[in-house]
């Protein structure tokens, strides 16, 4: 099926070659990045993890989210995801794709990446993520490539894969909870250690990776002949208001075990990610925005009137979608480092080089996304009107 | 070590379905490799079960002395001085009351305990969450009780220095062999006897390990005219179990149950330690 990606308009090549050039740039800075060290990056001693590091843990929220169109469709028969499942394991690909991109540009030492499986520790939690991430990435390429192919032939997928999408719906949560592991078993990160961080996790995955969705399924109505469904994004819609409601919910919940305990250690983050601490203020307006974004979503989804029409919920999603990529890929991880371990606080902004190597990789994710999407799209245009029961 | 193919195979494919297993099946076929820190034995060594320090600030006279103990570790390991905080590499610092002990500080203190300088370390934790954390066993606990790094294994990951929760460790984001913009070496001289690191690896106190081989204390210990008192925790009879049993310490945040094993004598002249004590 491949060899779909490879004939196109010249739209698909003038994008693909955009993406390429994006990716050239960012890999001339990842050298840079190389022979300099991580210095080259906004990073100290204070502030050890920031801009990779947050957007793997949003990018493993936007592969789980995969799950919300598997779910239905596989486990209560919802028939009008049955043609755009793949758009949801093919997203899953992709995003997993830039997480281990993430994780190779942010460590000191790349080449020494097989050290973790030469020397497996099943005491830390990056051991587990790097084996759920894996095998997410595993099932998410078998069920979503053998299943197409058998849609392109016009017959039903062979019997041994029902078992592997059924593991693949228990595995999506399992690679966000255990990501949220990374962090929430951490002693002294107070904005961290939080009983409720991997449900917060799951909750902004649930909305953001959908919001995605959307918006990807928009686009591909909109470019080719083969439309994903107005019930089936509507659905999604809904899917995006439910749990966006339930993540502001959480976030919530930790702002008020912050400030009504009244700890200082737990109230610190908050206050310097919001309102800026010891003349530190970088991230408050990021931060603020991300609220905004998140109330106005909200206050827009939770209209169905509002929702129905496609470009207002086109802009809801892209707002949640915006609004948790601050919140996730951002302040989360920032906001466990500031004030540091003495209470002092060490700004952190992002610098050209490491901005250049995240468009990069970002890039590369989109570059694997279009590639498998204009496959998936040209497999639906050639069988377009035939239905088959997966 | 005698295991076919099929064998392997079994063993692999049960233990991943098991899910554990993959370690398991690994250290099976890798059981005459070597642990990182293998070492021949040696009777010179210092032993101990749990090396401990006790930082009595009482007997730190002047900050000259500070100076000297700082001075003495960075450099006998080669620690580089980047010239700026954000890339720094420290083993050995000091920072005021608060910052060494958030949240214990309050406004009425006097003004020599607000601005006393605490010599802060790695506290080689019995728990130590670094250990915990490592996802390549590049850091891991000596037998007796030292929290070492193995610069050959770390991948520089960052992830202890996430964990830590003293602020122990360092990361050298440019590389310490290397120069500043006017070509001077961030390694003003270095000691040939230690190694020097690589680039993006983790650092921190080692508690000297290579002197406790030969013999020797800790060379923050030897500097510090009597303030910093190394021992083993385990043995009844050491310097710093008599300080630990007759005279009030604390440690830095033990409500995290890392069980840091440096101590401080925090007082100055009402709780200094009695000489004949020791």
């Amino acid at each position: 099926m491949l060899e779909k990606a490879l004939v196109g308009g010249k739209r698909y090549w003038t994008w693909v070659f955009f993406l390429l050039a994006i990716i050239g740039i960012g890999f001339i800075a990842y050298l840079k990045q190389f022979t300099y060290g991580l210095g080259i990056t906004g990073l100290s001693r204070d502030v050890s993890w920031g801009l990779y590091i947050g957007q793997f843990t949003f990018l493993v929220g936007v592969a789980a989210s995969g799950v919300m169109l598997v779910l239905p469709y596989y486990l209560h028969n919802f028939k009008q995801f049955g043609k755009i499942t793949i758009l949801g394991e093919f997203l899953a690909i992709s995003a997993v794709t830039m997480c281990i991109l993430f994780i190779f540009v942010d460590m000191g030492q790349p080449m020494r990446i097989m050290n973790v499986i030469l020397h497996p520790t099943p005491n830390s939690i990056m051991f587990w993520d790097a084996l759920v991430l894996s095998v997410y990435l595993a099932l998410n390429v078998i069920v979503g490539w053998v299943v197409l192919g058998s849609d392109r032939k016009g017959v039903a997928p062979p019997k041994w894969v029902k078992p592997l999408i059924y593991l693949s719906i228990a595995w999506a949560p399992s690679i966000h909870t255990v990501t949220a592991f990374l962090y929430a078993g951490i002693p002294g990160r107070h904005y961290w250690l939080s009983a409720i961080m991997a449900a917060r996790f799951l909750a902004s995955a649930f909305s953001g990776g959908p919001a995605l969705l959307i918006i990807l399924a928009l686009i591909i109505r909109k470019y080719t002949k083969f439309d994903p469904g107005k019930e089936a994004i509507q659905t999604l819609g809904k899917i995006v208001t439910y749990f966006m409601i339930t993540n502001v919910f959480f976030f919530g919940l930790e702002f008020f075990t912050a400030f009504y305990s009244g700890i200082p250690g737990h109230q610190h983050p908050f206050y310097y990610l919001f309102a800026g601490m010891d003349g530190h203020a970088e991230l408050v307006p990021l931060m603020w925005t991300s609220i905004i974004l998140a109330i106005v979503s909200i206050f827009i989804l939770i209209f169905p009137a509002a929702r129905r029409n496609e470009s207002i919920l086109a802009v809801a999603s892209a707002m949640v979608f915006i609004s948790l990529w601050i919140d996730k890929g951002f302040g989360l991880i920032i906001g466990g480092f500031v004030p540091n371990m003495f209470e002092k606080v060490t700004g952190y902004w992002p610098t050209l080089p490491e901005t250049l190597i995240t468009l990069g990789v970002w890039a590369t994710g989109f570059l694997v996304l279009t590639i498998l999407y204009k496959i998936a799209v040209s497999v639906r245009e050639e069988t377009a009107g035939v239905e088959i029961e997966h | 070590m005698s295991m076919n193919r099929r064998e392997f195979l079994k063993i692999a494919g049960i233990s991943t379905v098991v899910g554990l297993g993959g370690t398991a099946a690994f250290t099976k076929i890798r059981e005459s490799a070597l642990e990182a820190a293998q070492i021949a034995p040696n009777t010179l060594a210092l032993k101990a079960k749990q090396w401990a320090m006790v930082i009595d600030m009482g007997k730190f006279k002047s900050e000259e002395t500070i100076k000297k103990v700082i001075n003495a570790c960075h450099r006998i390991h080669n620690v580089p001085d980047i010239g700026n905080p954000k890339d720094e590499i420290k083993w050995i610092w000091t920072e005021t009351y608060g910052h060494a002990f958030p949240g214990q500080e309050h406004k009425y203190m006097s003004e020599d305990m607000m601005h006393k300088p605490f010599l802060l370390l790695c506290n080689h934790c019995t728990n130590p969450a670094c250990v915990r954390v490592c996802p390549t066993k590049a850091t891991f606990k000596r037998k007796d009780g030292i929290v070492m790094q193995d610069m050959h294994r770390c991948i520089g990951c960052r992830f202890c220095m996430a964990a830590c929760p003293f602020g122990a460790r360092s990361f050298n984001y440019r590389d310490p062999r290397g120069k500043d913009a006017n070509g001077n070496p961030f390694i003003k001289e270095e000691n040939k006897e230690y190694p020097t690191r690589m680039i993006g690896v983790v650092e921190k106190c080692t508690f000297c390990v290579e002197r406790i081989e030969k013999g020797l204390k800790p060379a923050c210990v030897e500097e510090s005219n009597g303030a910093l008192v190394f021992g083993d925790l385990d043995d009844p009879n050491s310097e710093v179990r008599k300080i630990l049993g007759s005279t009030y310490t604390v440690r830095r945040k033990p409500e995290l149950g890392t069980e840091p094993n440096v101590y401080y004598v925090i007082g100055g002249n009402g709780y200094a330690i009695v000489p004949e004590l020791l």
